[in-house]
């Protein structure tokens, strides 16, 4: 049975300058594991993306004036596995085989449809969960090489 | 510390890159390029990414969203620059397939 090295919560509000903030925070939390440069950037850029679609796309139809909050659990095993669940209570996710299709994008601006293929090649594995108007959850796993 | 800089050489414009590209620091970048863009005109545009340190694909939505900008005008995209941290995500956007963008180290 592999066990937890190591957990955490966090709790963020929904602004886009937590996109850096909680790339800083993975770093540092999968640190004792000596990732590779490459690994770390797969796993940063992943979470990112979750992190990013959480604030632009959950949290779309909220109203001026009032923010959401982003729910991050981190879990360190000790078989070089790293897990971050990324959860929003915002709109939900329709039909979430459309929404991973690379290109497929209900943005505005200039989004590129691009954020699950990354999540999905840049880690083990990928798990999307959502409801319409209840939210999303996202769960992401790594394994780091011996 | 300036996250973009732009030099100019006859009909080449290049906007040289910094740090971290994400949602948040992307359109501030596509404000400047554009203006920039659309006021001097050039023949090709370089973009220069040896000082971005990571992107995700808010990065790639910035090229494309160039890459427009620069078919109506007319003009070339460059990609350089591009190390180790930015050459996966580039290589699975499939951005060199790109008819008028090129990409080189
Ligand atoms: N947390 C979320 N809440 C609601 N919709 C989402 C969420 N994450 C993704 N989506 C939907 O999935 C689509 C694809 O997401 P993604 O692959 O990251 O591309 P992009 O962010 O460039 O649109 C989004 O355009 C959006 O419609
Ligand atoms: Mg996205």
């Amino acid at each position: 049975m592999r066990k937890i090295i190591n957990e955490m919560k966090v709790r963020i509000p929904a602004r886009s300058t937590n996109e850096a903030v909680m790339r800083g925070v993975v770093s540092a939390f999968c640190a004792e594991l000596n990732p590779t440069v490459e690994e770390l950037g797969d796993l940063r850029c992943a979470v990112s993306e979750a992190v990013t679609n959480s604030i632009i796309h959950g949290y779309r139809d909220l109203p001026e004036g009032k923010i959401g909050y982003i729910y991050i659990s981190l879990r360190l095993y000790d078989t070089r596995e790293i897990s971050v669940e990324i959860s929003d209570n915002g709109c939900g996710i329709e039909d979430i085989e459309k929404a991973k299709r690379p290109m497929f994008t209900t943005g505005c601006g200039e989004r590129c449809g691009m954020g699950f293929l990354v999540m999905e090649s840049f880690t083990d594995s990928l798990t999307v969960k959502s409801k319409p108007n209840r939210g999303t959850t996202v769960l992401m796993r790594k394994i780091l090489k011996p | 510390m300036e996250d973009l800089y732009f030099k100019e050489d006859g009909g080449t414009l290049t906007v040289c890159l910094f740090g971290d590209i994400d949602h948040h620091v992307a359109k501030g970048m596509r404000e400047r390029i554009d203006l920039t863009l659309a006021c001097k005109k050039p023949e090709l545009l370089i973009m220069n990414f040896s000082g971005v340190s990571f992107m995700d694909s808010s990065g790639i939505g910035l090229i494309l969203g160039r890459s427009r900008m620069c078919e109506q005008l007319g003009a070339r995209l460059r990609i350089t620059g591009v190390s180790d941290s930015t050459r996966k995500l580039m290589q699975l956007s499939g951005i060199e397939k790109i008819k008028n963008i090129s990409v080189s180290q």
